[in-house]
């Protein structure tokens, strides 16, 4: 009886049938597609993308070269040299990140004392010319200048758990 | 205004020749070549959206996106593999073509509007369709490529297949409507019932399986064996690139165009209106009925396409062999004992 049912059923069509209403219905869906340039999606104040080095408001750079990061970095994609200023304080004089080694993970960020190295909510850059992909100090300082308030706006958001 | 029209009858007359070709190129042809640009655009928007996808939306809100499309396919490089047979290589997408575009002119678009209103219209489209694989079968061997070959072998057992139980579909009808001439096929479907006087309720499961076979025919999803992807690359045409591409895919889409315009016009009533001709205006035929059936057919193709798997290939013939032409033989009998107990009258 069984087979004979199944039998009609499949002369019938029926589940071809089904699935073409199933198809039917998804066509007037709402569609998921984000045009990206035009629109995105909202970004989490956690979001790892670019790194920057952050100051101080007196301007004073944070950074006290304990190479805490460049310890636990697991890419070793960080350099780091260090000297003592004419006033006595230990300060880097090279920092750089290979961002072709980089892997985002963000235990940079996490091993910092002075919340000094960050990762920045910027995904979109690219690189031109060969050696760009190294960020030295100077650029590092600067995307930290240029992304303070959003930077500060993350952590602030987040330091309720930490 | 009459002297431009005396001149113009001159003309024609003086030259009927280039006269005909005018009239075929303005007809059938080129809006053919504008349909098919404008139904690859729909597929990619139907399938797109049906899988909760926007399909193209940025050259001219997607609108242009078949241009582009035709225009990089004609500035790329035809290259013809060294060891092709190269005289069969490219005469194979015109093999394609050619039978794809001959086969309209006994399609009507409504009333009268046909180019060759002959009897033997219906074999004149069986004879252009089952032509088409011609170019196929010479595509694949030509390239000299084991994925091209095992495509061309597929497409040509699968063409030959369904042609049967196609062929067998269109017995009913000629059954049913007592001729040949594809015109007055449609006008044997008139009647005061309106829809109910289609064929496709009689003829119900011939129908259905001339619609399928029809997407089989065309090698279209979930028929498209002949190049799938997951185990050809893509079949038949791997080695062609550039606008011999181009002509194939013109071949296929005009292929698909024909079926969605056949499947009206043997068992939907083509131009008549789906309502009783007592109706006034709704009720009389034109061409915008057939328009408007051509595009329901067509957005099946695509509905078919983003819906279903590709089928095996045993699976395939075992449809075709087994289900399909036992089928059809045994509702062309039906067809028959209804006709001649005068439940339907042919030419009527």
């Amino acid at each position: 009886m069984n087979a004979v049912v199944r039998y009609f059923k499949s002369l019938l069509l029926i589940e071809l049938l089904k699935g073409m209403a199933l198809t039917g219905r998804y066509l007037f869906a709402p569609k998921y597609t984000v045009r990206y340039p035009e629109e995105s999606i909202p970004k989490s104040n956690r979001f790892r993308g670019l790194h920057a080095l952050r100051r101080y408001p007196n301007g004073e750079e944070r950074c006290i070269a304990c190479k805490l990061c460049e310890a636990v970095c697991p890419a070793l994609a960080i350099t780091i040299d260090s000297e003592q200023r004419a006033d006595g304080s230990r300060r880097t004089t090279r920092y750089e990140i290979d961002l072709f080694k980089c892997i985002f993970c963000g235990f940079c960020e996490e091993s910092c004392p002075v919340d000094s190295i960050v990762e920045t909510h910027v995904h979109e850059y690219h690189f031109e010319h060969r050696g760009e992909n190294t960020l030295s100090k100077q650029k590092l300082l600067a995307l930290g200048d240029r992304f303070e308030t959003e930077i500060a706006a993350a952590r602030q958001q987040d330091a309720a758990y930490r | 205004m009459d002297q431009m029209l005396s001149l113009f009858n001159s003309y024609t007359a003086q030259f009927p020749t280039l006269w005909l070709t005018l009239k075929i190129l303005l007809l059938p042809i080129l809006p053919l070549i504008i349909a098919v640009a404008f139904y690859t655009l729909a597929e990619r928007w139907v399938i797109g959206w049906m899988q909760v996808r926007r399909g193209p939306v940025y050259i001219g809100m997607g609108i242009l996106q078949p241009f582009a499309d035709t225009f990089k396919l004609l500035f790329k490089e035809l290259i013809i593999p060294s060891k092709s047979n190269r005289f069969l290589f490219r005469l194979a997408p015109m093999l394609a073509l050619i039978p794809a575009f001959a086969a309209w002119a006994v399609v009507p678009a409504g009333e009268g509007m046909v180019h060759a209103d002959v009897n033997a219209g219906l074999m004149y489209l069986l004879a252009m369709t089952s032509m088409g694989v011609y170019g196929i079968i010479l595509a694949g061997w030509a390239s000299n490529s084991k994925y091209a070959f095992l495509g061309a072998m597929r497409a040509a057992a699968q063409v030959i297949s369904y042609e049967i139980a196609m062929g067998f579909a269109l017995v009913g009808v000629l059954i049913a409507s007592g001729t040949l001439n594809l015109s007055e096929i449609v006008q044997a479907q008139a009647g005061n019932l309106g829809i109910g006087e289609w064929f496709m309720w009689p003829l119900f499961p011939l129908f259905v399986i001339y619609l399928i076979s029809g997407v089989a025919e065309t090698n279209r999803a979930p028929f498209d064996v002949a190049e799938g992807e997951s185990e050809i690359v893509a079949g038949f045409h791997v080695e062609y690139s550039g606008s011999a591409f181009a002509i194939f895919f013109l071949a296929e889409y005009t292929n698909m165009i024909l079926v969605s315009f056949l499947v009206p016009l043997f068992f939907m009533g083509g131009w008549l209106s789906p309502f009783p001709q007592g109706w006034g205006w709704i009720g009389t035929g034109g061409p915008h009925w057939l328009a408007l059936k051509v595009a329901i057919i067509a957005f099946s193709f695509l509905w078919f396409r983003a819906t279903f798997p590709r089928y095996r290939y045993d699976q395939i013939m075992r449809l075709g062999w087994k289900v399909f032409i036992p089928i059809t033989i045994a509702w062309v009998m039906v067809t028959g004992v209804l006709v001649y107990t005068g439940v339907l009258v042919p030419n009527a």
